[in-house]
């Protein structure tokens, strides 16, 4: 690996010209995700103000879920490993087969923790904790609300990022494309820390 | 090439073990109920830190081979963040103080 | 309630109905304005149709990926916001001279003014200008062929363009909120306002702030990656450098924007709690992160008028810009400083006295780096050879009132100060003295520079000259008396007053208010007549200010690759220094095959399902809305699967180009300083002095 690549680019020596096309789509996207880090931050700031904010509703001790919260932390964090394993394949093995096939057990994870967290909110409507409740949890839905779309989203950008490998195989814009997705997932799973952190477990302690 | 690919794959492995236990580490200051309140949510605190870290070294592989551009853009977002949640909290719970 | 189809939609929305019930003068004011809309659409409808211009305009601008053309689609969306916002203005003023005890318009009426008159000038005008001036000029200023994401540009301005068209809706189709440009809640939540007006606000603000947080990566980006070769961070115009920060800044702060809108929509929409009265909801915390993004906003917009100050007072006076590094060091301290001050927006919340003795400070710590830009760009034109055109006017009456107004920031951002004369009219003129000569005198200075660039001729001196005395003399007749009526006690936003001693000032500030129309008037003539006279005015060799930077080097127009060959820099100022001791106008080495974006529909095709779907939102059509924001997720998957996306010019092409270029060049003759404004000036200069 070249002493100044960018951080997430890893294709290595092996394919200089993909590495060196991919550099500015990558900053771009660091770029990107710092902003979209500002978004979240607020969200974060907002929550924090809005602890106390429960007018009566329910609070962190009736609502969370602990056993849930745990399982989709560590369904989240194989799924970052496997994607992972996905950079790893398209970095040496270079062939379509793997990539694909690491990419369809990171979905699954990721459809997974998505569900999971799905039942979560209907669960919580269940106990009386609608958005619509209390200030608390408006800004508990925004926070969360906001992440699981991230994540969802993401699943749609590996839908696609199927079809494009089945179309057009391992393209250079493919590669780059590979990178991105790869950015964005493992940066959902550093904002999951985060709420892991701050409502869960710091609700519950 | 071969063994690129071994130590990167231990890079990720590494990565993937240290922020599981982490969490592990996490979930127990808060499930354990022996400790101080405040104890449990500095461990979970310093633990998620930890853990970020982690992540970005063996996932992101942001380090100090990265160019410095990213490093900048990345400290800088964590200025920035930090004024912006450090800011609000800070005039918020003023507000709140003096309010009730 | 709403109907499954037309939502809340019906026949009585519009104000014609309102004046058709009730014919006064404050309806047909807005019956009259409403048609000014449909008017002026099917005038331009059958503008084009008569002219056979539909097909031009499709292939040659809106499906453009060219960021030149992108840059004046911002200006002429900037423009027409502009004309709005500009009448608007004179409505509130003309209303005002008979508002004692009363006044021609309702309260209402005049609360949608304030509320449209300053969202559109903040982010429909102010916005896309610096916008759209960064846009065309830093590709040229740093030698590059386009920005680093052509489609991403064009999705920017359609989603600016959409944010945009819903306002200019919500002036036929139902009424526009009444909450001030920053729609403060719970006023503005569905208990207080529960029509369509604060929606229109909420979609047009949002989709438009996401277009303006990806046209700042766009520009960040493209001064980090795509500088020519030798053009080091420490040799880019300084233009470019405010551009930079300006672009970090609009990274980092439009988010904020967009989390406050979001969160007002699900208030209004989905029935959230963030801000309402009940159930736990904090306004106090809307004002709080509308104000992250608030505070930076003034500098986004600011930054980029300082970085063409200083490209003028470097050009016209010909002199390097003095004390480039302290320039560069007081630009970045401005972006961070910047974002530590957004507190003083509301020191009358009602938080602690240390919390505010400390935004105090950071306030009056952010006039330091500004104080030492202003001596900066005197000391440049100190023994410079000076000439006194349009630029430089702009600069002098900048110089004059700026100051002024930031002297006055300096006096708002003391907390104990800002008690008594926070929402007054103090305050209304001080955020106009510091927004209009600080950033309409820099981007009107820029256009008139920039301009025989962007188009090939020059703008008639004269009239040029009449509208800066124009703007000046009426901004500050319109402003300043407003400084002693917010003294006085007058309040902001209000509709009426009983005090007589505010009359004498208000007609003042009429005649301010029918001066700034009549440089508008003048302004748009001069387009006009220097359109007309265009040969006479022509310099197609590209170099009619005896400039400093890359842009001065290239034909004008330029060609759509930018630069025949990407030029090697290894200093500042690059094509003073060529044009001094190196060789200026020569063949290139080598040619290269150009790659350049194709055209494509994207930005049409996302902006305008993002302005379907906000109007959709707006009325409570819900099949809309789904079915625009599905429109969105397709097209950008389809956009994925497109193979072709760029289209190469071949080198021997862009040889032959230079070629006729170079020939043009030399048969030109190279005017000196003194007949820079005469029809002689082909843009062939000859440097006055030595650099």
């Amino acid at each position: 690996m070249s002493s100044s690549a960018h951080p997430g680019i890893n294709l290595g020596g092996g394919d200089p010209k993909a590495q060196r096309e991919s550099e500015t789509p990558a900053f771009g996207f660091w770029v990107f995700l710092m902003s979209d880090l500002i978004i979240f931050g607020v969200l974060f700031a907002h929550y924090v103000v809005m602890t106390g904010a429960r007018a009566g509703g329910p609070g962190p001790s009736t609502l969370f879920d602990l056993r849930s919260v745990a399982a989709q932390t560590f369904l989240l964090l194989a799924s970052s490993f496997t994607y992972g394993m996905a950079s790893l394949a398209l970095k040496h093995q270079r062939q379509v087969r793997p990539v694909a096939i690491w990419l369809i057990v990171t979905a699954a994870l990721g459809a997974a923790f998505v569900l999971l967290e799905l039942r979560d909110f209907v669960n919580m409507v269940g106990e009386g904790g609608p958005p619509q409740r209390s200030g608390f949890l408006s800004a508990l839905w925004a926070l969360t609300g906001l992440h699981w779309l991230h994540v969802t989203a993401g699943l749609v950008w590996i839908a696609t990022m199927l079809a494009l490998l089945s179309r057009f195989g391992l393209s250079d814009r493919n590669k780059t494309r590979l990178l991105l997705l790869g950015l964005y997932w493992h940066f959902l799973d550093l904002i999951w820390i985060g709420i892991l952190s701050v409502v869960y477990l710091g609700g519950l302690a | 090439m071969k063994d690129d690919a071994r130590s990167e794959m231990r890079r990720y492995a590494i990565g993937a073990v240290l922020s599981a236990a982490l969490t592990l580490l996490a979930f127990w200051a808060v499930m354990s109920h022996g400790m101080a309140r405040s104890t449990a949510l500095w461990i979970v605190g310093a633990a998620a830190l930890a853990q970020i870290v982690v992540q970005m070294r063996c996932f992101l592989h942001v380090g100090s081979s990265s160019k410095r551009e990213d490093l900048h853009l990345i400290l800088f977002s964590l200025v920035l963040g930090t004024l912006m949640v450090g800011g609000t909290i800070w005039i918020m719970s003023s507000l709140h103080d003096r309010m009730y | 309630m709403a109907d499954p189809i037309f939502g809340r939609l019906d026949w009585t929305v519009t104000p014609f109905d309102d004046f058709f019930r009730d014919p006064s003068i404050n309806e047909g004011v807005a019956a009259a304005a409403a048609s000014a809309v449909p008017l002026g659409a099917v005038a331009v409808i059958a503008f084009l149709t008569w002219k056979g211009l539909w097909g031009p305009l499709w292939r040659d601008w809106l499906t453009s990926a060219d960021h030149k053309k992108i840059g004046i689609m911002y200006f002429v969306l900037a423009g027409v916001m502009m004309l709005r916002g500009v009448l608007e203005g004179a409505v509130m003023r003309t209303h005002q001279v008979t508002a004692l005890d009363g006044g021609v318009l309702s309260a209402e009426h005049f609360a949608q003014l304030f509320s449209t008159h300053g969202t559109i000038m903040i982010f429909f005008v102010a916005t896309p200008l610096i916008t759209g001036l960064m846009n065309y000029v830093v590709p040229l200023q740093i030698g590059a062929r386009d920005v680093a994401f052509p489609v991403l540009n064009q999705i920017s301005l359609g989603l600016t363009a959409a944010g945009a068209g819903l306002v200019m809706i919500s002036l036929v189709i139902g009424k526009f909120g009444t909450g001030g440009w920053t729609m403060y809640p719970p006023y503005t939540g569905t208990t207080f306002s529960p029509g369509p007006g604060v929606d229109y606000w909420v979609w047009a603000i949002g989709i438009s702030g996401i277009g303006s947080t990806l046209a700042g990566i766009n520009i960040a980006v493209t001064i980090y990656k795509k500088r020519s070769p030798g053009m080091k961070f420490l040799r880019m115009p300084i233009f470019t450098w405010t551009s930079l920060c300006t672009a970090i800044m609009m990274i980092y702060a439009f988010p904020a924007l967009t989390v406050s809108t979001a969160m007002l929509a699900l208030d209004r929409s989905l029935d959230f709690r963030f801000f309402t009265n009940d159930l736990g909801g904090n306004m106090m915390q809307y004002a709080n992160i509308f104000w992250m993004f608030g505070h930076p906003e003034v500098y986004i917009v600011v930054l980029p008028a300082y970085g063409v100050f200083s490209e003028i007072a470097a050009t016209f006076s010909a002199k390097r810009i003095y004390s480039y590094n302290s320039m560069v060091i007081a630009t970045s301290a401005i972006a961070v400083i910047s974002f530590t001050v957004w507190l003083h927006h509301f020191f009358t919340m009602g938080q602690g006295a240390s919390v505010n003795a400390a935004f105090g400070i950071a306030t009056m710590i952010i006039a330091v780096p500004t104080g030492v830009k202003v001596y900066n760009w005197m000391a440049t034109m100190f023994r410079g050879r000076v000439r006194l055109s349009v630029p430089i006017i702009y600069l002098v009456g900048f110089f004059f009132l700026f100051v002024f107004g930031g002297l006055t920031g300096v006096i708002l951002a003391n907390p104990t100060i800002d008690y008594q004369v926070h929402n007054s009219q103090f305050l209304v003129a001080h955020f106009h003295n510091v927004l209009i000569p600080g950033v309409l005198f820099g981007v009107l200075a820029g256009v008139h520079y920039w301009f025989p660039k962007a188009f090939g001729f020059r703008l008639h001196e004269g009239p040029a000259r009449l509208e800066a005395y124009l703007w000046f003399g009426g901004f500050s007749l319109a402003f300043l008396p407003l400084y002693w009526l917010g003294l006085m006690g007058m309040p902001r936003r209000s509709a009426s007053y009983d005090n007589p001693a505010f009359e004498p000032a208000m007609w003042l500030a009429v005649v301010g208010a029918a001066m700034v129309v009549g440089a508008l008037g003048v302004a748009i003539w001069n387009f006009w007549a220097s359109a007309r006279d265009r040969e006479a005015l022509a310099c197609p060799v590209g170099d009619p200010w005896d400039g400093r930077t890359l842009e001065w080097s290239i034909p004008s127009p330029p060609p759509e690759y930018n630069f025949y060959a990407l030029p090697r820099v290894n200093t500042v100022d690059a094509w003073t220094v060529e044009k001094a001791v190196g060789h200026p106008y020569e063949m290139a080495p080598r040619y290269t095959d150009i790659e350049m974006p194709r055209s494509t529909a994207m930005g049409v095709v996302i902006g305008g399902a993002s302005a379907a779907m906000g109007f959709a939102i707006t009325w409570w059509i819900w099949w809309l809305a789904a079915l625009s924001f599905a429109v969105i997720v397709a097209a950008l998957i389809a956009r994925a699967f497109v193979r072709e996306t760029t289209r190469t010019i071949k080198a021997v092409e862009v040889e032959v180009a230079h070629r006729a270029f170079l020939r043009e060049a030399s048969r030109t003759p190279a005017v000196g300083r003194d007949d820079e404004i005469a029809p002689d000036n082909l843009g062939h200069a000859r440097p006055a002095v030595p650099a």
